[in-house]
């Protein structure tokens, strides 16, 4: 690993000043950043650890009964403090990595990262959240921009992800076993206004919105739904843990589960 | 080159460290607490866990510098002064929940913070909290024994099923 420089500021505001030097960057958790240093992928003049920064971590339910993630929250406090509100969030936390991974491993962090086989993407897009930084918010939607690329701008931060609470929800996730990222993972939100189905761990462009299976779940809530839906195997990742089209087909089992299970 | 202060196993120690230096290189090199191995270095493994402010993390994937101020307990914190065995530790001599020993350390520190979240986990439980431990002897079997012995519970009833 290079040498860097380190900085723990205790402010947002600080971290942004700390941040907007030549080469410097944001340190979560460091669950996937400090494995990236220590191949050399990676080359920052300075880090700067967001987790000194007391404001932005923890959970609480917003007035509109929307869920408030800290950026800097870890995905064990996730799993546990969001299990009474948001219960397919909590979930999806508490399957991420290991207990240790989880210890430290940030939201903020996941969502910054942006990793195509992550599971927060799919949660974020498919609750409909909103990403907010030190500058703006941001809809999940207008985020992810594909693999590994987000709508942030150099030195922004993740200072808070709002979650809409759906009338049901499940996460699916079909875990790679060494690595323990989904080989594909399908989270599906029933809203009064419409079903969300968003994929992860499939597409060579990151997580993306299943726009068909949401309109037949719309009509229809239920697994039956999906019979005759697939996706196409054309842009999906594939690697010696499976063919694209696998993964494709993985999607829309997996999909049913998750309504199935909502 | 900063210094980083924390206490370790209660004892406040500190040290000169780069922002490179990872919390278990500060461990082993600095204050030559060698009990806390390094077996991949990918946070794969787990035979580097240790307790952050009670709660387990890798330490070949935490920085020294973010372990500022911290309370660490490490492999050699877990005995007693004089030299009895912890529990855990005990467990794992009484039903053989090693072979070579390199992941020990890090089994028996994940286990404790099993135990300190879920006092009486089932062996599936136990086998799930451990998702993280490799170990290479493949003594799973005798590991979950030695913490369901841990956690009080009959381990030769339940592993007799």
């Amino acid at each position: 690993m290079y040498n860097f420089e380190f900085e723990r500021p205790s402010t947002v505001e600080d971290a942004v000043r700390a941040l907007a030097g030549d080469e410097a960057q944001a340190l979560g958790g460091g669950q996937t950043l400090i494995p990236t240093l220590k191949q050399r992928l990676a080359m920052p003049s300075k880090l700067v650890s967001l987790t000194g920064i007391d404001s932005i971590r923890g959970v609480c339910v917003a007035d509109d009964g929307a869920v408030c993630v800290g950026g800097a929250t870890t995905h064990a406090t996730v799993a546990r403090e969001a299990a009474a509100a948001y219960p397919a969030l909590a979930a999806l936390a508490g399957q991420i990595g290991d207990p240790a991974v989880r210890n430290r491993g940030t939201i903020g962090g996941s969502l910054a990262n942006n990793d195509p086989s992550a599971c927060y993407p799919a949660a974020a897009l498919g609750s409909g959240a909103t990403i907010v930084t030190n500058a703006r918010e941001i809809a999940a939607d207008d985020y992810f921009q594909g693999m590994f690329e987000t709508a942030l701008e150099e030195g922004e931060i993740i200072t808070e992800v709002r979650f809409p609470v759906p009338q049901a929800a499940s996460y699916q996730k079909f875990d790679q076993p060494a690595s323990r990222f989904a080989l594909v993972g399908v989270f599906v939100a029933r809203f009064a206004e419409g079903v969300r189905v968003a994929v992860t761990g499939a597409s060579a462009e990151g997580v993306f919105r299943w726009h068909e299976a949401e309109a037949a779940l719309a009509k229809n809530f239920a697994a039956d739904a999906l019979k005759g839906l697939s996706l196409s195997a054309d842009g999906m990742i594939g690697d010696m843990h499976g063919t694209p089209e696998y993964r494709a087909h993985l999607a829309g089992v997996l999909a049913a589960r998750a309504v199935a299970a909502a | 080159m900063t210094s980083v202060s924390m206490t370790v196993n209660g004892k406040p120690v500190s040290g000169e460290v780069e922002g490179r230096t990872l919390l278990v290189e500060f461990l082993r090199e600095g204050q030559g607490l060698t009990g806390t191995h390094v077996g991949c270095d990918t946070s794969q493994c787990g035979a580097c866990v240790v307790h952050v402010n009670g709660e387990a993390v890798k330490a070949c994937t935490i920085f020294a510098a973010e372990a500022e101020g911290a309370e660490v307990t490490t492999i050699e914190g877990m005995a007693e002064a004089d030299g009895t065995l912890h529990p855990i530790q005990q467990a794992f001599q009484d039903h053989h929940g090693l072979q070579c020993g390199f992941c020990t350390p890090g089994m028996v520190m994940s286990a404790a913070a099993l135990l300190k979240e879920n006092p009486q986990p089932s062996p599936a439980e136990i086998r799930d909290y451990l998702e993280g431990n490799i170990c290479r002897c493949t003594g799973y079997h005798n590991i979950v024994k030695a913490i369901l012995a841990a956690s009080g519970q009959d381990a030769n009833a339940i592993a007799a099923e």
